[in-house]
């Protein structure tokens, strides 16, 4: 992977809805983020968080701002090459789980490769090596729908990985875990950071989870705002989301 | 997506809402099936026509009328011409049809027409019984046209048409009561025909049995040659010249060597001098026509209740792709193109269809032909050699062919739907 795998954003502006219902999610944006680092998405909720993240990982088209990817204008890809940056490149986790009911936990899992069009063997292996990583290889063969918030959050995390992406982009991946098991997700995803250099982009209302991250951006009613005008935390959040956003701020 | 995936995600998705798709695949299964059995009735009567044209078509050979002169109502009555207005009951159409008589004139009228090799009146006979060696009578009938057709035997052979002796072929059904053993037994006897004349004496005709046939739809009687034929109206007449010069029909050889395309034009040659010729092929042909309008009716009715199935397919793809929009979305997010959902769910309503129309052609095929089996032993026990239900492969697949497109055309709309929408707007549906 070359240096200049980046996400690079300026100045995304995005609405939804017309006339008196018009409401601008973002108001211009502007996000870089470099390869192998872990970057978090902060702020209230309302405040536009997924929205930005959907635009970032190629999910929606801003309504004006440009974006590069990897050195390509995103406007420019077509949508076949859209398509595959997101299933070869991305992972994703949602807000939710998103996961199949009634089908098993492998077959959840290896998704992504049945979308790339991957050899039915080799899903598989990939699958069931997912898995042990993430310890379910036990819970393989169970229907989705018969495991726990943790469990489910995991599988989720395992069909981020299964394509071996480039940047994982997760919305509140904690969410909907206690703070124990969020912990374990949490220690996934930075040992995932660590050991595969998967650039990670966390979109969370959590300051702790915030804080583990290399570098945080704080978003307020769709603007790039510095920490302390969005909440307070320990002073090491501060120092790096104030020396990291200054550039990135309208 | 691989395509075997695709039919692979196609199949266990089908299988996922277990009720809707049970449900849904009834739908088709009862148009499936009608249309199966009608098909299968279609089948197995023309096969059975055809069989009897088969048996009775000889292919030389023209059945000649006067050109119809039923005239149209509102014309009023027609006059009264003593040259032309003689009518003879025929057995050509309706019963009760007369039509215009032919006369000796005609007949060599029809001889010099160029493509005609010959012409000979039908004669009609009617003996009363048959009886061999002297056992018990049985009332007794023979077709006029045998001596031009071909029967369909099931022992013995064809009558000879040039033979001098009294030939006669046997209807099946007369075997064991005659007295013989078994077809092969009767052929080469000699039976005696008992017959009336118009002075109430009773003559006694000796013909010998070359054939036994099956008994025919449209073909009713024994056949006889026509030495046999000649002698039996010889009886008839008692001995007095009753100089019939007019007959209901005539029978016309014509070269066999005749393309299909001179046999048109000999026939327009006899159409303009005021004769209709058929040959046996266009009469049962007829026959063929109605049938095909019946069986057609039938299909119609089996294709009705497809167009409502194909709704009913509407409806469970429509309700499929509103509960899995999440997963749809999740899909597209995933770097599903919009091309490869569509054929998802196109392939899902094709696998409806396709289970439908398979169990509903299974299903058809298996009870019809036990139904076929029992018809023919009862109901249809005077009809031998009709199997009722015919199940073509060609046209079973075509019925499942026709229900797979019928159903892929159903699942166009919600397929569409699937493809079209956006990834984030499904994850953020509740
Ligand atoms: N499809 C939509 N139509 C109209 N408004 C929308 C739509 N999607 C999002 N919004 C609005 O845009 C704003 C930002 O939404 P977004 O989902 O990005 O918030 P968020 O920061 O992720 O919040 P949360 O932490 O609750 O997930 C919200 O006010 C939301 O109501
Ligand atoms: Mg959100």
């Amino acid at each position: 992977m070359d240096s200049e795998w980046v996400i690079d954003a300026q100045g995304l502006e995005k609405s939804y809805g017309s006339g008196a219902s018009r409401f601008d999610a973002l108001k211009g944006v502007s996000v870089q983020i470099a390869p192998g680092e872990t970057v978090a998405i902060v702020g209230k909720s309302g405040s536009g968080k997924s929205t930005l993240m959907h635009l970032l990982a190629l999910l929606d088209e801003p309504d004006r701002g440009t974006l590069q990817v990897a050195g390509n204008d995103a406007k420019s890809l077509s949508k076949r090459a859209v398509n595959e940056l997101r299933n070869k490149e991305f992972g994703f986790v949602f807000q939710q789980f998103f996961l199949t009911p009634n089908v098993s936990v492998l077959d959840n899992v290896i998704l992504p490769l049945k979308i790339a069009g991957t050899g039915g063997k080799e899903r598989r292996r990939r699958g069931m090596e997912v898995l042990e990583q993430l310890e379910l290889a036990d819970k393989a063969g169970n229907k989705a729908t018969t495991l726990s918030g943790g469990q489910k959050q995991r599988v989720v995390i395992g069909r981020a990985l299964v394509n071996a992406p480039r940047v994982i982009f997760a919305d509140e991946p904690t969410g909907n875990l206690d703070t124990a098991t969020g912990a374990v997700v949490e220690d996934i995803l930075f040992d995932l950071n660590r050991s595969q250099g998967i650039t990670l982009v966390i979109v969370t209302h959590d300051e702790e989870l915030a804080a583990r991250c290399d570098r945080q951006i704080y978003i307020r009613d769709g603007l790039v705002v510095s920490r302390t005008a969005s909440t307070h935390t320990g002073a090491h959040a501060l120092s790096t989301a104030d020396a990291l956003t200054a550039g990135g701020a309208a | 997506m691989r395509t075997k995936d695709l039919v692979t995600t196609a199949i266990s998705n089908t299988f996922r809402s277990k009720l809707r798709t049970t449900l849904t695949v009834l739908a088709i299964f009862v148009g499936a099936f009608t249309l199966t059995l009608t098909n299968a009735v279609g089948a197995g009567v023309s096969q059975y026509v055809d069989a009897q044209v088969g048996a009775l078509g000889s292919p030389d050979v023209f059945i000649i009328t006067q050109a119809s002169d039923a005239t149209a109502a509102g014309d009023g009555p027609v006059e009264y011409d003593a040259s032309s207005s003689a009518s003879v009951s025929s057995n050509q159409g309706p019963p009760g049809t007369t039509t215009k008589a032919l006369t000796d004139t005609d007949l060599a009228t029809i001889g010099d027409t160029a493509g005609i090799e010959s012409v000979d009146p039908i004669r009609s006979v009617q003996p009363d019984y048959i009886e061999y060696d002297s056992g018990i009578p049985y009332e007794f009938s023979i077709n006029a046209t045998s001596a031009v057709t071909t029967a369909d035997l099931t022992a013995g052979a064809q009558l000879d048409g040039g033979a001098s002796e009294a030939q006669l072929v046997l209807p099946d059904t007369f075997v064991t009561p005659l007295g013989f053993a078994s077809a092969d037994d009767a052929v080469g006897a000699s039976v005696s025909i008992g017959i009336t004349d118009i002075l109430g004496e009773t003559h006694v005709v000796d013909a010998t049995v070359v054939g036994v046939s099956l008994e025919s739809l449209l073909a009713a009687g024994a056949g006889a040659n026509d030495a046999l034929i000649a002698e039996l109206a010889d009886a008839q007449s008692g001995g007095i010249d009753t100089a019939v010069t007019s007959y209901g029909v005539a029978v016309a050889h014509f070269d066999t060597a005749l393309s299909a395309d001179a046999v048109t034009a000999l026939k327009a040659d006899l159409a303009t001098a005021g004769y209709t010729a058929s040959t046996i092929e266009d009469q049962l042909g007829a026959v063929q026509t109605v049938i095909n309008g019946i069986v057609g009716v039938l299909n119609a009715f089996a294709v009705i209740a497809l167009i409502a199935a194909a709704f009913g397919i509407i409806n469970t793809l429509l309700m499929s792709v509103q509960e899995r929009t999440r997963e749809i979305g999740l899909m597209k997010a995933m770097g599903m193109s919009g091309g490869k959902v569509y054929t998802l769910f196109s392939l899902e309503a094709i696998v409806i269809g396709f289970l439908g129309s398979a169990i509903g052609a299974g299903v058809a095929i298996a009870l019809g032909s036990a139904l076929s089996a029992v018809l023919s032993q009862g109901l249809l026990a005077g009809l031998p050699g009709l199997n009722i239900l015919v199940f073509e492969p060609a046209s079973v697949a075509f019925v499942i062919g026709l229900v797979m497109l019928i159903a892929f055309l159903s699942g166009t709309l919600p397929a569409q739907r699937a493809a079209k929408q956006n990834p984030i707007e499904s994850l953020r549906y509740e």
